[in-house]
Formats: structure tokens, sequence, C-alpha cells
């Protein structure tokens, strides 16, 4: 913190200068919470470790995970990273904030007026540019806005949030697998690429509408369009070109009921969920709905019907989302407010804190549901009642203490809590043979067909 | 940016709205549609630059002064005796988030219109723009091809 104190020149200097320095000052601080941060990183992986069915999640909390699990909604989707930041960025903040003399503000302000003025000047004149902040760090430098095509790929990764939509493809596979039919590999692997690509154009859209509002939250700030490292222009053709092809795939090659809940979906997130973020609190149930279709997406590409069992698996993660995003929005409450986002944990923080100890009890009673729907034996909801018990009652600590560490508690949780949920589902799940000798269940004549056998 | 460059610059975030200032390119034969391109965008860009300096400036010192009256109340000063300053936990600062968002909402609202409206026909202009030189660079492959 001393060095950022440092950084604060005396107000004879320049205002560029001053500029300058603080910027330079802030970068010190990503060192501290990156140690914080890798700490943090193994007491994850344990978590992560007997779990196969999200295995992607383990070897991204080794890289920059930025996002997670609550497919295709991107307020939800901070792990650790950003609370640990937070954290020690609350401080700085509270210390190094000069909200100084009038002064300086009076004068850094009319500096930076100065400067905004001086380029504009400079753009309708094409003189060369004042190159502000002519530094040896690459982010502070100004840099030309041309796409290079090697630089392309992870600049698309970054916009459509490839982590995030690799864990709705699994959240989707997990709803196939769910499905009571004889496994169909083509099946399966068209149902995860047409949801996987409208996904991608379902983030990819979100960010278009977002750039102002991303430039200014902590969390966001250096998403590909913010940076300027890709036109909006080309963002939404990258979303049409995921998109078309994504549902259509899905239509054609699977069945039309999962092409228009993809369709739905999208329109859903784009449409509904990011506007609504910013007028109404309304936005966290839809956004929950969101994350909720794609397993029901697999299930119905599988049977290609929307029975039962889709919903319960819709509504397993429904009720899941709410844990895991109260808690987390618990701790972004500045940002949200100075951001201007609509969430309950800043404008309704009781509500909040009620909503998520509701779903947490809603989990027990979705996991009971299972085997009366015939989807799952009854050891189901008896193996699985143990973690829904420790997830409720951090919940219930959440709703009682209301603080930043019941907060996360109940954040750490809810990332095992589901991969574990789904995998005791799966193994739980009746055998698909059994159901064969009762009914009648259309034998298909794929080579690929595999059977599910119970252990 | 040099003065030989053919392409738009963008630079680090600005200070007070943490949105990254664009330099454009004005190419000396720059068509009529081309030229409402750039300045549209240069307006939105001048715009949010307005909203956001604005608003941040107003969420800080709105910050400060609820943190100066909460102390006060208290009956702390704003630095302690090792002249670090002294600062609400979160709990309390919550009132104040709370607070600072219901009043800014209407203004957050006309902004998203505002917005929404400005992206759009700024990104509609962009493909009549690369429309246009799409076909002009057709035409002049065209004549390349005669010749």
């Amino acid at each position: 913190m001393s060095a950022a104190r440092r950084c604060r020149p005396p107000q004879a200097l320049a205002g560029l200068f001053v500029w300058h320095l603080r910027n330079t000052g802030v970068r010190q601080r990503p060192c501290r919470f990156m140690h914080l941060y890798h700490v943090a990183n193994d007491r994850l992986i344990t978590f992560q470790y007997f779990n196969f069915l999200k295995r992607m999640y383990v070897t991204q909390c080794n890289k920059d995970l930025s996002q997670r699990a609550k497919p295709k909604s991107d307020s939800i989707v901070s792990p650790f990273h950003e609370l640990q930041q937070l954290d020690q960025e609350k401080k700085a903040v509270n210390k190094i904030n000069p909200i100084s003399s009038p002064v300086h503000h009076l004068w850094s302000e009319t500096s930076s007026r100065n400067k905004w003025r001086e380029l504009k000047s400079t753009a309708e004149t094409e003189d060369s540019g004042i190159p502000v902040g002519n530094e040896s760090k690459e982010d502070r430098r100004w840099k030309e806005m041309k796409l290079r095509l090697d630089d392309l790929p992870g600049i698309l990764a970054r916009l459509s949030k490839i982590k995030l939509t690799a864990l709705v493809v699994s959240t989707t596979s997990a709803g196939f697998a769910m499905a009571p039919v004889p496994f169909e590999l083509t099946c399966f692997l068209l149902a995860s690429l047409g949801t996987g690509l409208a996904s991608c154009a379902a983030n990819s859209i979100n960010q278009f509408f977002e750039v102002p509002f991303d430039s200014n939250m902590n969390r966001t700030k250096n998403r590909p369009l913010v940076r300027g490292q890709i036109s909006p222009l080309l963002a939404v053709c990258f979303a049409a070109s995921c998109g078309i092809p994504g549902i259509a795939l899905l239509t054609l090659g699977v069945n039309p009921l999962t092409g228009a809940l993809g369709a739905f979906n999208i329109f859903l997130y784009t449409c509904c969920y990011t506007p609504l973020k910013r007028m109404s609190i309304a936005n966290t149930w839809v956004g929950a709905v969101v994350g909720a279709i794609p397993p029901v997406m697999g299930w119905t590409a599988a049977t290609g019907t929307l029975d039962a069992g889709a919903l319960l698996l819709g509504g397993i993660l429904y009720s899941w989302q709410f844990p895991h995003f109260n808690a987390l929005s618990w701790g972004l409450r500045e940002d949200y407010s100075r951001g201007g986002y609509c969430m309950m944990s800043v404008t309704h923080p009781g509500l909040c804190r009620r909503v998520a100890l509701r779903h947490c009890l809603a989990l027990i009673g979705l996991s009971t549901l299972a085997p009366v729907l015939n989807i799952t034996t009854w050891t189901f909801p008896i193996i699985s009642l143990p973690i829904n018990l420790y997830i409720s009652y951090l919940g219930f600590r959440f709703y009682k203490d209301a603080d930043r560490s019941s907060s996360r508690k109940l954040f750490f949780c809810s990332l095992w809590h589901l991969p574990m949920l789904l995998l005791v589902m799966f193994t739980c799940k009746k055998s698909v043979l059994e159901k064969e000798d009762k009914g009648d269940l259309p034998r298909g004549s794929h080579e690929t067909a595999m059977e599910i056998r119970l252990p | 940016p040099p003065a030989h460059s053919r392409s738009d610059w963008i630079g680090p975030p600005d200070k007070h709205s943490n949105l990254r200032p664009i330099i454009f390119y004005r190419p000396p034969e720059e068509s009529r549609l081309e030229r409402r391109l750039r300045e549209a965008r240069q307006e939105a860009q001048a715009s949010n630059q307005r909203f956001w300096a604005r608003h941040n400036r107003t969420f800080r010192q709105e910050k400060e002064e609820f943190i100066y009256s909460r102390l006060k109340a208290k009956g702390l000063e704003m630095r302690d005796e090792s002249g670090q300053k002294a600062t609400l936990n979160a709990e309390e600062m919550a009132d104040f988030y709370k607070d600072f968002l219901s009043k800014n909402l209407k203004k957050h609202l006309q902004y998203n219109r505002d917005w929404y409206k400005r992206n759009f026909r700024i990104t509609f202009l962009m493909g009549q723009v690369a429309l246009m030189r799409a076909l002009r660079w057709l035409r002049w492959r065209k004549k390349n091809v005669e010749q």
C-alpha cells in the first residue's frame, strides 16, 4: 500500500504525470493476490478430485478461471479469483482512493478534460496522437486496432466465453446421459456441438451489448470488445455464424424441440436477461431459467419429448443457481452498485439470503422427487442427502450471518456440490435394461448404441 | 499513434470513466458513409466518456461523504493514530450501495436506451461500410483483371 501512496506526487506536477504514476502504482496490486489465488486453487482442486463429469472444471482451475457454471449467464460467472481480488481491492480502494482535497480532484479532472480535448482535436486533424502512457507496460500502451489473424482464435474464445460454454455443454451431456434411452453417440455429439455453438453465440451478443458496463467492472474489463481487439461488427457476425448453424444443427440433426429450446434460450439470455440486469432484480430468476434449460435440451435430444424427468433436471439446476449466484454477488456489491446493475444483493439483501436458503432446501426436495419419477433409484436421495444438507446448512449460515465469509463458503460449496450431485445422480440412474423388461423401448439399429448398466 | 498509420488506435482506460479512448483514422478519400460512421463513433465515445466520468466521480464523492458521516456518527476521525484512513466494513457500506443504486436507476435506464440505440446504429453503419468496401474492392479487381 505504501507503494501506492508513494505514487501520489505533489500537486505541482502535471496532471498527466499524476495519472501515469497512479496507474503504475495500481499495477502492483495483482502480485499480492496472485499468491492467495494459488493457495486457494489447490484447495479447490482437491474438492474436484473425484469428479469426472466436470473434468473440464478441474483443468480450468489451473488457468485463469474467470467464469463458472451458471450456464449462459455472465454475471454469475466469476469464482473466488474475483473474491480474492476484491478483498485486496477493497482494502486498497479505501486506502488509496484520493478523495483528497477538492483541489487535487479539480486539477486531475481538468487535466483529463484537457487531455481529452487534445485527443479530440487530434482525431480531427490527423496529426500523430499524443502517446498517452508511453510506458513499457503492454496494457498501458496505445494499440493499433488492427485484427491479426493469429490472435483471432484467442480473441474469439474469450468473446464466446469458451470455458463457460464448455460447462454448459457438460450440463447438457448430463441431461442426455440421464435420459432413459440407450445411448447414441452421434446424437450425443450433435446435441453437444449444437448447444456449444448456441452458447457461443449468446455469450458474444451479451458482450456486444455490455461494452461500457464491462469496462467499468473489475471482473470484466479485459474482454475483447472492451479492449478493442475486435470490432462490434465482427462480434455480431461471429455470433450469427455460430448461432445459426448451431440452431440449425439442433433442429435438423437432433430434433426440432431441442432446436426450439436452444433458440429460445439464446433469446432469453440476450434479449431478456441482459437488458433486465439493469432494470430490475427479476433478472436473477430469468438467468436461473437460462441455466436450467441446457440439461433439458440434453434430455430432449435423447428422448425427443419433454417429460417429467427433463423438467426435474432443469428444476435441480434452476434451484442450484440461486445459492451459487446470490453468494457470489454478495461480494460484488460495490461494482454492481456503481455499474448500475440491479441485483438482489444490493437492493434487497434480506431477500437475497432468503431465496438462497429456500432453494438449497428445494434441492433436497427435488432430489427426493427423482426416484418418484423413475429417473433414479431410491439410493439417490439417500446418498445425496449429506451434500444437500451441507449446502443447506451453509445457506442457513449465510442467511443468519450475512457476511463475507459465509457467502464465500456457500459459493465454494456450490462449486463442487453440483458436479457431485449430477455424478451421484448418474450412478444411481435407473437401468435402461430394467425398463426394457417392463415396457417397449424402441431398439435402434444404431451400431454405436451403448447400454448403460448399473453397478 | 504514428502519423503514417492507416488504422484506428485504442488507448489505455481513462482514469475517470474506465473507458478506452479511440483515435479514429480519417482516410483522405473518405466517403460520405464512412464519415457518418466515424462521426457516430466519435459522438458515442464522447457521450459515454461524459456519462461515466461524471457518474464515477459522483460515486466516489458520495462514498466519501457517506464514510465521513458514518464515522462522525460513531465518533471516529477520518484517520486514526497511525495515519491510516479509517474505513467502514462491508455491511455498513451496503446501505450506501443500495441507496446509490436506487438513486441512479432512472439515469441508468435513460443511458441504457441511449447506448443500445447508438450501438445498433454504429454496428449497422459498420455493416454498410464493410459491404461498400467489399463491392469497391470487387469492382477494382474486375477492372484489374480486364486490363
